[in-house]
């Protein structure tokens, strides 16, 4: 049994918005499924699936209903929520859903206001009492890999920077991109230390917005207007400190996703033509880059150093959007624009200066959670048809 | 160095209440699984590698080395050193470095446990040897 080649993304949608005090966060949902709905060429009552994670206000009952979800369709609904790689999850589930008969056309949405609106607080588990007065935050989570990636490696905050001057020239492209500069590795370098050894130029945005998708049977996306993209291949991971055995933060749970979605899809690695990889920090790149087998273990900063990540210009384009880095990271949950952009790429709608040439296979791969400390991680590997 | 950071109470459950009881009287204890001998932190009273039931109280040394850290340079409370230490009985756990100078952390550093107050039990942190 394989999802391979049985579900098609129909429709997409970013929101254009990255500061949004005048919505609500339920109404971003609403436009977001609006505009993919209308990128598909499908109907709001013909969505018999829904999918929304821990960033959608109320969870499933609360949205179906306000979204006006067709209750006589709707027939399958999932709300794993496993942070930033939600979106990349929903897919694959939705993939296994529709290869199962349990529905045909699935919605999925991502929408929010970390800039405008209150974030809901994020629940603790079994390790509460033994970690939360330590403070870990994002910055300082991943920073403690780049530490330790530096330490074991000899990786440098000049391969890092590369990483955010790749996203910073084909941000430039991008009208709605947050921040549209070309940066140098010296402007990376030398922008203020957040967090050891993560400079500022190291993190991404933090904005508004959100992004949908359609997925869909074979047969309804062949009767749509839009180019065909499939998904062939998933996979899904989970790691942790898990009693503080064998502690190791130089890798992430993309060993894991990786080979099972590469495995599934039947190509490799190389065979990629475009990468959509989760960059919450420059960090997170380098590493799901080794993760994900496109370099060696500890070789990802010569890997990403001299432009290889730049469209035109590298051998790996990545993030063609400007990603998280330069464009948007919607409620701190990079996923859902991870797919985007590679479908835009797929579809060869991706802005003209960065369109990868006869793209036709592309791997849109994420995390959730915190990489120092706990974390999923989901791969989808995407063929034009 | 300004350490009156006001650090949040242990909310405590049964699993972990002998934990705490202990930090009172300022040991740090881990736990050890019997049936397949490995040490683990945080700790559960079922052995997380072996699934055994056969899991016992064992106290620490508190000697531990730095596997990693990174210094936060901004908050509401000033900067402050997250990390990781390495204990010499094997697990791995998430703490703060405290008393010292935060810009000479070094990984492979050796640090012990030091506890600071809480409005109920105190809390394990590490400083440099």
């Amino acid at each position: 049994m394989t999802i391979k080649g049985k579900a098609y993304i129909a429709g997409i949608y970013e929101h254009p918005t990255r500061h949004a005090p005048d919505k609500s966060t339920a109404q971003l949902h609403a436009e977001v499924a609006k505009g993919a709905i209308e990128d598909a060429g499908i109907s709001k009552d013909d969505i018999d699936g829904y999918f929304c994670a821990g960033d959608a206000p109320g969870g499933l009952w609360q949205m179906t209903d306000y979204l006006g979800l067709n209750t006589k369709k709707l027939r399958h609904v999932d709300s794993t929520d496993t942070g930033g790689c939600s979106y990349i999850i929903h897919l694959g589930h939705a993939a296994e859903a529709i290869a199962a008969g349990k529905c045909s056309i699935a919605l999925i949405t991502l929408a929010g206001k970390p800039r405008t609106g209150v974030m809901p607080p994020r629940a603790a588990g079994a390790e509460l009492d033994f970690e939360a007065a330590y403070g870990a935050t994002t910055h300082n989570a991943y920073g403690m890999c780049a530490m330790r990636h530096m330490h074991d490696y000899g990786t440098t905050s000049e391969q890092l920077a590369w990483i955010k001057v790749a996203a910073s020239h084909h941000a430039q492209y991008n009208p709605h991109a947050m921040l549209k500069d070309v940066v140098t590795v010296e402007d990376v370098i030398n922008s203020p230390l957040i967090s050891d050894p993560l400079h500022r130029m190291d993190c991404c945005v933090v904005s508004d917005g959100g992004g949908a998708l359609i997925v869909t049977t074979p047969e309804i996306a062949k009767s749509l207007k839009k180019p065909l993209v499939r998904l062939i291949g998933h996979g899904e991971a989970h790691k942790g400190p898990r009693g503080g055995k064998d502690l190791d933060l130089t890798y992430s749970a993309g060993v894991w996703s990786g080979p099972r979605a590469f495995e599934e899809a039947g190509v490799t690695p190389k065979d990629m033509k475009y990468a959509s990889i989760y960059d919450s920090f420059t960090i997170t790149v380098l590493m799901q880059l080794e993760d994900l087998g496109f370099c060696k273990k500890g070789e990802g900063g010569k890997f990403v150093a001299d432009g290889n990540l730049i469209s035109g210009v590298g051998k790996l384009p990545f993030n063609t959007d400007g990603g998280g880095l330069c464009s948007n990271h919607p409620v701190n949950r990079g996923g859902m624009t991870k797919i985007i952009e590679a479908v835009r790429q797929l579809r060869g709608e991706a802005h003209p200066k960065v369109q990868v040439k006869n793209c036709d296979l592309a791997i849109a791969h994420g995390t959730g959670g915190l990489l120092g400390v706990r974390h999923a991680a989901s791969t989808a590997i995407l063929e034009r048809v | 160095m300004v350490d009156a950071k006001k650090y949040p109470a242990p909310v405590t459950n049964p699993e972990t209440a002998p934990f705490w009881e202990a930090a009172k009287q300022g040991k740090f204890m881990i736990k050890r699984c019997t049936a397949c001998g490995e040490a683990h932190y945080f700790p559960r009273s079922i052995c997380p590698f072996c699934n055994s039931d056969k899991t016992v109280w064992e106290e620490s040394s508190g000697e531990a080395t730095i596997y990693t850290y990174s210094l936060m340079r901004k908050s509401p409370t000033g900067p402050y050193a997250i990390g990781y230490v390495t204990l010499k009985e094997g697990p791995s756990l998430q703490t703060n470095f405290v008393d010292c100078d935060l810009e000479k952390l070094k990984i492979g550093q050796k640090v012990k446990v030091v506890w600071k107050p809480t409005d109920g039990a105190p809390l394990p942190f590490f400083t440099p040897v």
